[in-house]
């Protein structure tokens, strides 16, 4: 029983990568950038299950669950760098972050 | 099936929409949370349980609520909703919107050309992605150990007082 073209989970998939990259050239704000992020890398998890589908096949399954694991080792350091950020120079402006200090 | 698919897709794509332009970072957070839930559904429909499993629990469960966690340590509440609707005039959204309506445009465009074999409905459980993922990616996992271990100790550094 077919379900959906193959093309058209790979459009859904574009959608949210362009989306994703909308809000990051969108946001000013760091912990909104990190969000959009989200939003592009399960864009591209869908890819990866979307081709696990159609070629029945467990790998791109796998490959989602290391995007997962790559996804909670970056929010763990961003958000620890973002207090960082905030503790120092008191706003999560992008703009803000123009000055280098060793 | 197939309803259920288009309908969790727009869904997700709204909700996705809506994470990135609203300026409340909660509400935000709380669109991720629905897209989230949506690409769940999509996953489930498209034959992968395990995924569409790990996709609440890790995603929506353990990585959104150590963002909210931030937030409220950082975004003093209704401030911050404030200050982002000041960085965010209408003319900021001008080349944002130019640039990616211009990738969606040709990744779009160049899909919808192919069209591509219709994907059947065949559920790949648990069973099967755990015996690939610990034979043919077993070096894959034990990176993804060291990857998370390194996250760990670069979090607990950064997050250091000094």
């Amino acid at each position: 029983m077919a379900i959906v073209p193959t093309s058209h989970v790979l459009i859904v998939s574009a959608l949210l990568v362009c989306i994703g990259a909308f809000g990051v050239l969108l946001r000013r704000n760091l912990l909104f950038m990190l969000l959009s992020l989200e939003v592009m890398l399960n864009g591209a998890a869908l890819a990866f299950i979307g081709a696990s589908a159609r070629w029945q096949q467990p790998d791109g399954q796998i490959f989602v669950m290391f995007i997962m694991a790559m996804a909670a080792a970056e929010v763990a350091v961003g958000l620890a760098l973002f207090l960082q950020i905030y503790r120092q120079l008191s706003t999560l402006d992008a703009d803000a972050l123009d000055v280098m200090r060793g | 099936m197939t309803q259920v698919f288009y309908a969790a897709s727009a869904l997700a794509v709204v909700a996705a929409f809506l994470t990135v332009t609203r300026s409340n970072a909660l509400h935000a957070v709380l669109y991720l949370v629905l897209a989230l839930f949506a690409l769940a559904i999509d996953f489930l429909v498209l034959g992968a349980p395990f995924i569409a499993a790990l996709e609440i629990i890790v995603y929506a469960g353990a990585i959104v609520v150590v963002i909210l966690f931030v937030i409220m340590m950082v975004a003093g509440g209704a401030a911050s909703g404030e200050q982002e609707r000041r960085w965010l005039p209408p003319r900021a959204w001008i080349v944002p919107s130019l640039l990616a309506g211009a990738l969606a445009v040709l990744t779009i465009g160049s899909l919808a050309a192919g069209g591509g074999q219709a994907i059947t409905a065949t559920t790949i459980g648990p069973r099967e992605v755990g015996a690939v993922l610990f034979t043919t990616y077993l070096i894959g996992v034990e990176l993804a150990s060291v990857l998370l271990l390194a996250g760990l100790v670069g979090a607990y550094y950064l997050g250091a007082r000094d």
